[in-house]
């Protein structure tokens, strides 16, 4: 990473095979820009994302994380986003205690129908890590140099 | 403390468990051990007094899995724990004898250095009196016996046991402080101020494990942590991230199953209060999902393998600011 | 003999910091270990056992070893960087100073371990006397004087003065650097507090613990004892014996994938880990009763096997402080004692 350029964040987000992705593939084959800052790892349901995969992607160099799942109610395995909310809502503030900024980590519940919504979301979402800058706090000196 | 002996030793004998589970006296008053006791004879080094802060439902995991019963020795708050177990199939209550025993509050050595009382040799605590005799090499001490209780006994849970065989001595709810104050006070701090503060206390973590291989919670055979096919191993600290990345994990893995038994705080040797990243997971998990104490009752389904359709949104941590 | 008011101790550890690196005694979150020093720095000479060993100054929990980088399609291996600059460990108890010098006998014999060796070369360790002893310590037991320990310079508390007494090269060089800051001093009443310590340390409960039976021969005579079986229960296999341990010394070589290279670094191991000495085939210890059985025997035999009798325990007592279970070496020692086997 050169230090003279604008600083271009890190973005992991997960999401799931059913409608998020399928959301991510709408936005392309729509044309819709995102920033090329995103990467996607496609889970098969936003509950297979343990809170060990959030806090390694940071510690591996991530500036921000994102999950997209399906709407509440449409998950292709009926509950698993439920499930998936309560436990990213407690780690989300878990993170807020440990004095990690606000905002590097969203839920947001994307349908297969919605590429503007996913094109929009990450567009806010890489605006939101711009603005706040490099992740130091959750990551490992190690992968810095 | 007779009581105790003379019934584990008459159901010893009459066959009707295979061995007591108990505490073992220790060189000085404070470092009693948790112990098995496989006769009658050996009940001799039996002891139950104010350090005896073990929590034993832990080791009824392995007991569990010998052949007769086990007589555990439970205090009220050990009994949660148990039920927990058993909730999870960890502990088959059929192996058990549970008898529970009175609580006083339990005391911490650490807590008594820390008055400037060093070299404890012994200590005396009469029913009635609420000071402690403390005996070391450079005279006679004495301390409040409140100022010696570990720090789960200031927020006890009560006198009840939550499940037994039979109930011998008198128990005394010793709350006197509020079990949320420490976490709500780190909720309003900055965002800078958070993060120093956990800096400074996780930066002593030396990662013993111990946290983990005491909590009852942390049943599982082979940790994470332990695996070799995972670089943030469980033995280096590096540098900071990892004791960080542990301890959340950690905290997140327990999350809606931690009685909030204090074991973690209890033997960290470095005094790291890691109660607090579990009570501010009980606090979320009563304030967004209701009231919950783990191992009040057998069975039930706990805030994590559970949902509402209402439920708030992860967005919800933002915005409460 | 030379002395500094212990008021004036803030300009001394200054003075040493103009010169060398300085760790010493230091009170951070409630629990003093050894830390660099630095004008804000909380020193704490008062505090009798650090919770670690003061072993992390020349045998660190974790260091870096290498690392291997691309480079224009090619691997870049960089060795870490050696000690080359003196530093100075301030405050070293009497149990601690012993417990360098098992240290040394492992990591300096061939093959010298070149990372220790060059601390060993730069470093400079003011001992320390202790004042007050504890019910804990059994240093006595290992022919430790905690009233006279070794060291580069050797140091007591005595009132409000900090009498110092070079003893070797590095520390008459190090007493030159600061000497502006010493003066002259009467032997006599570091005499009286040595005596003072040493009738102490008559009365601790451990100090005349008979090690009867131990050394090389007991890894024959009491490998196979019943008593390991009793003995191990209640350990919950946790690391804090091993990691507040002034001589443990077992580390475990582990590499680091950074996303972009790989870092080797070794950190301490614990051989009541289960994982502790993998190798393909599996474990050599697959019990925890092997395992606990291990460290006492390292200590009280395999290492004396090897080291001319010395035992590998200093008397230090952080494992009976720190044990959440209460296990420890007394506990160890008095048990086979009490067998008379």
């Amino acid at each position: 990473m050169s230090m003279n350029t604008e600083f271009r964040p890190t973005i992991v987000a997960f999401c799931c095979n059913w409608c998020s992705y399928a959301g991510a593939d709408l936005a392309g084959s729509s044309r819709l820009a995102y920033p090329a800052d995103v990467k996607i790892i496609r889970v098969p349901c936003s509950c297979r994302v343990n809170p060990m995969f959030i806090l390694r992607a940071f510690e591996k160099g991530a500036d921000g994380v994102i999950l997209c799942g399906c709407h509440p109610g449409d998950c292709h395995y009926s509950t698993g986003n439920y499930y998936a909310r309560r436990r990213m809502t407690l780690l989300f503030s878990m993170l807020d205690y440990l004095g990690v900024e606000n905002g590097r980590t969203r839920v947001e519940w994307v349908s297969a129908a919605e590429g503007v919504k996913f094109s929009e979301t990450m567009n806010s979402f890489v605006e939101k890590i711009r603005s706040l800058g490099p992740n130091v706090r959750l990551g490992d000196l190690r992968c810095k140099d | 403390m007779q009581r105790l002996i003379d019934r584990a030793k008459a159901l010893l004998e009459s066959g009707e468990v295979a061995r007591v589970l108990g505490w073992r006296k220790g060189e000085n008053v404070w470092d009693v051990e948790p112990a098995f006791f496989a006769s009658p004879e050996e009940l001799s080094d039996f002891v139950y007094n104010g350090f005896c802060g073990a929590n034993l439902s832990k080791y009824m995991i392995e007991a569990s899995k010998l052949e007769g019963k086990t007589l555990v020795f439970l205090k009220p708050c050990d009994t949660y724990s148990f039920n927990q177990l058993t909730t999870e199939h960890r502990v088959d209550r059929e192996t058990a004898y549970i008898v529970g025993v009175g609580c006083k509050g339990k005391l911490k050595i650490e807590n008594i250095d820390a008055k400037g009382i060093l070299d404890v040799q012994g200590a005396g605590y009469p029913d009635a009196s609420e000071i402690l005799t403390v005996k070391t090499l450079y005279g006679d001490k004495e301390v409040s016996y409140k100022d010696a209780m570990l720090e789960r006994c200031h927020v006890c849970k009560g006198k009840e046991h939550m499940v037994y065989d039979e109930l011998i001595g008198e128990s005394v709810d010793t709350c006197d402080g509020d079990r949320f104050a420490e976490v709500a006070k780190i909720e309003a701090m900055s965002p800078e101020e958070k993060f120093a503060y956990f800096q400074s206390e996780l930066s002593k973590c030396i990662r013993c494990n111990a946290c983990r291989n005491v909590c009852p919670a942390c049943s599982c055979r082979k940790c994470v942590f332990d695996s070799n096919k995972f670089d943030s191993a469980q033995k280096a600290n590096t540098i900071s991230f990892e004791e960080k990345m542990f301890h959340i994990i950690r905290a997140f893995h327990v999350a809606g199953r931690c009685t909030d038994c204090g074991e973690c705080s209890r033997v960290c040797p470095q005094g790291i209060p890691l109660h607090l990243f579990n009570r501010k997971f009980i606090k979320d998990i009563d304030s967004l999902y209701g009231t919950w104490q783990a191992g009040a009752e057998v069975d039930a389904r706990g805030p994590l393998t559970n949902f509402r359709t209402d439920d708030a949104e992860p967005s919800i941590v933002t915005k409460r600011g | 003999m030379l002395k500094i008011k212990r008021s004036d101790l803030g300009t001394l550890f200054a003075k040493i910091a103009e010169n060398n690196e300085l760790y010493l005694p230091v009170k951070a979150a409630g629990k003093t270990n050894f830390a660099a020093w630095d004008q804000d720095a909380d020193v704490d000479l008062d505090t009798l056992k650090t919770v670690k060993s003061p072993k992390d100054a020349f045998f660190p929990q974790s260091e870096g070893l290498y690392s291997c980088d691309r480079e224009e399609g090619k691997i870049k291996i960089t060795a870490e960087k050696l000690q080359d600059a003196p530093f100075v460990v301030f405050g070293i108890r009497a149990c601690d100073v012993r417990g360098i010098a098992v240290l040394d006998k492992v990591f300096l014999s061939q093959p010298v371990d070149t990372y220790y060796a060059a601390r060993r070369e730069h470093g400079i360790i003011v001992s320390y006397a202790c004042g007050a002893p504890e019910t804990s310590c059994f240093c006595k037991v290992f022919g430790i004087d905690a009233a006279q320990p070794e060291g580069d310079v050797v140091t007591w508390m005595v009132g409000e003065d900090l009498y110092w007494d070079a003893k070797t090269e590095k520390g008459q060089k190090l007493t030159a650097q600061v000497a502006e800051l010493l003066t002259e001093a009467d032997a006599a009443l570091v005499a009286a507090e040595q005596e003072k310590i040493r009738s102490i340390i008559e009365k601790l409960p451990n100090s005349h613990l008979s090690l009867e039976g131990w050394g090389a021969e007991a890894a024959k005579t009491r490998f196979d004892s019943p008593i390991w079986e009793q003995l191990y229960k209640p350990c919950l296999a946790c690391g804090t014996c091993t990691f507040v341990c002034p001589t443990c010394q077992c580390y475990d070589i582990k590499d680091y994938d950074t996303g972009n290279g790989v870092k080797r670094y070794r950190c301490w191991d614990s051989c009541m880990y289960s994982d502790f000495t993998m190798m393909a085939h599996g474990n050599n210890r697959t019990s925890q009763m092997q395992r606990f059985r291990q460290r006492f025997l390292h200590k009280l035999a395999y290492y004396p096997a090897n080291n001319d009798g010395m035992f590998s325990c200093v008397g230090c007592g952080r494992c009976v402080d720190k044990c959440p279970s209460h296990l420890n070496i007394v506990k160890v020692i008095k048990a086979f004692g009490k067998e008379g086997k």
